[in-house]
């Protein structure tokens, strides 16, 4: 059961801002949703190598030559805000 | 003109090239189909919503002589693909108005072999339903009966396909989304190897899992798209592309072909399967048997966990994704003062109720004190699940399944309950976690609505899949002409 300061510890991770509505229905339906979840709780895992990914592959290198990348102001075209080329956020200590 | 609905993308290719259908002519009677359709497929169409491929440069009329093996064909293209200039948003408020600066790899290719971008389709917001009904931009009706939902997540372009509102279109595939569409609406539905197709330019949702593929009316058609999708890329350093070209599939029997049908997805490893799912499923056995295949039972015994570890790990790697959606580079931004309260207020009011269900999900399963109790365990139960199927490819060419347990729900049916929509996905998550190809099928009808079976096999056998299914498709016969009507 995730109760309701559970959810607002998720919440801040996530950088949500729930309404107290969101809350209450949040920890109903996560919890529901890990009980089924933690039915692999059934299976013996020792000794079970974790698989991140499929692709049987690692470190794929190119020559590192220079060469075009996006241009500046294409990237910045589509930020809410930007100035003197860099995107643009009120102060993180304000 | 109704004519010409019932080509398939092939047929009309053939015409085009025989000078017997402009190719201008095909892509007008689409786009006024597309403009004018009220299914709730389209995001944007070509004309209305942006230019036209050709009016870009200089304004002019489109090409007139449409060069490349796919003839100027029009393609209807999941929201989730960037394509330059033109608005793309994964059916998120958080994206409305963004437009890229550039092309997904995909679609890139696509054009070049000679697709014409006809518009962008409705989908499941960031691809998280499997209903369409998650979508920040309205649901999608599905064309057999619009009080029902279309699937999803790749609805928009499923549900365009069957209502001959294009003739063929690419979704994406998560634990699903390109298979459960592909059977509600009853139409073919590829999901490639993990790693065919560049996901450069895909809206990323769960990273090991993603895989674009594309959705038609039959299956040399899927064969056809999937030709012209494949390749390693060097902006995705996770793709192979395949070990050989995609031919067109011509078998017409399944002599020597073992087929493996696994208790475990079937009706005794799900109590929701419907009868009529089931008895589809059944009637299609009988038809690989009178085509001269062996149907034999396999285990594959930890694939119905396979929902379980999938609701952990997509979960987790879509929160980590939509952590770059904070209002600083794209999309909208809300709130002022400090920067924190930027980010939540963007975020909250960004995403809707399931994206913010999936990231709090994925949060709490990578947060300290449970990453080993959820997201190592279910990547462990992930191995198992790749190794079962492995196991089960030395005993058998290919795996049947239903691709869902039911036909199309009524719209609003499962939406109060997370858990049951999730369930939709129970057939299609095992291979998704395994990285191997998948097709559905449609094999018949239940209810009045189409029925899809699922075909799977080993990494890279999707020669072996689509020959398969040609085969089947042939024997089967399924009349898809309702849904166009």
């Amino acid at each position: 059961m995730i109760d309701r300061d559970e959810v607002l510890h998720v919440a801040r991770l996530a950088r949500l801002s729930l309404s107290d509505e969101e809350v209450a229905r949040m920890s109903g339906e996560l919890s529901h949703v890990l009980e089924h979840v933690e039915r692999i709780g059934e299976l013996d895992l020792e000794g079970v190598a974790p698989t991140s990914h499929v692709v049987a592959l690692e470190n794929v290198l190119r020559e590192d030559e220079p060469r075009p990348s996006l241009d500046r102001d294409r990237a910045l075209e589509p930020a809410p805000d930007h100035s003197a080329g860099a995107f643009r956020v009120p102060s993180p200590g304000a | 003109m109704s004519e010409l609905l019932e080509l398939t993308a092939a047929q009309a290719i053939e015409r085009i090239e025989a000078r017997e259908l402009g190719a201008d002519e095909l892509f007008d009677l689409y786009r006024e189909r597309a403009a004018a359709e009220e299914l709730g497929a389209f995001l944007s169409v070509a004309g209305r919503d942006f230019p036209t491929a050709g009016e870009f440069e200089d304004g002019s009329a489109r090409s007139a002589a449409p060069e490349g093996p796919l003839a100027g064909l029009p393609l209807a293209v999941k929201d989730l693909f960037c394509v330059e200039g033109v608005e793309s948003t994964a059916a998120s408020r958080i994206l409305a108005g963004y437009r890229p600066p550039y092309t997904a790899t995909a679609v890139i290719r696509l054009k070049d072999a000679g697709a014409r971008v006809l518009g962008k389709t409705n989908m499941d917001e960031f691809a998280m339903g499997s209903s369409n009904e998650n979508s920040g931009f309205g649901p999608v009706l599905n064309p057999w009966d619009r009080s029902r939902v279309p699937g999803g997540s790749s609805g928009g372009s499923a549900a365009a396909v069957a209502a001959g509102l294009a003739p063929w279109a690419i979704g994406t595939d998560t634990g699903g989304s390109i298979r459960q569409p592909a059977a509600l609406c009853g139409i073919v539905g590829l999901k490639p190897t993990y790693g065919a197709i560049s996901r450069q330019g895909m809206i990323a949702f769960a990273s090991s899992l993603d895989q674009a593929g594309p959705l038609t009316r039959d299956v040399a058609d899927a064969a056809l798209l999937l030709r012209h999708m494949v390749g390693a890329d060097p902006c995705d350093s996770t793709s192979l592309g395949l070990p050989e070209p995609v031919r067109d599939p011509t078998a017409e029997r399944l002599d020597g072909l073992r087929i493996g049908i696994a208790p475990e997805l079937a009706s005794g490893g799900m109590e929701g399967i419907e009868p009529g799912v089931d008895a589809v499923l059944r009637s299609t056995l009988e038809t690989v048997e009178e085509l001269g295949g062996r149907v034999q039972e396999v285990s594959l015994p930890h694939s119905g966990h396979g929902l379980s570890a999938y609701y952990v790990l997509a979960p987790a790697e879509a929160s980590a994704n939509l952590a770059r959606y904070d209002g600083v580079r794209y999309g909208r931004r809300a709130g002022d003062g400090t920067l924190q309260a930027l980010y939540e207020r963007t975020r909250s009011e960004g995403f809707g109720p399931e994206v913010k269900r999936r990231i709090m999900l994925g949060t709490y399963a990578l947060s300290a004190g449970y990453y080993d109790a959820y997201y190592g365990r279910a990547q462990r139960v992930r191995t198992l699940i790749a190794e079962d199927f492995r196991r089960a490819f030395e005993d058998v060419d290919l795996v049947i399944t239903p691709t869902s347990p039911t036909v199309a729900f009524g719209l609003g049916e499962r939406t109060q309950d997370p858990l049951a929509m999730y369930l939709s996905d129970f057939f299609t998550v095992p291979m998704s976690l395994a990285g191997i190809p998948a097709l559905s099928l449609p094999a018949g009808m239940s209810e009045g609505l189409p029925v899809g079976v699922q075909l799977a096999g080993p990494a890279f056998s999707e020669n072996r899949l689509l020959d398969a299914a040609h085969a089947l498709e042939g024997a089967l016969a399924f009349d898809s002409s309702a849904a166009r009507g």
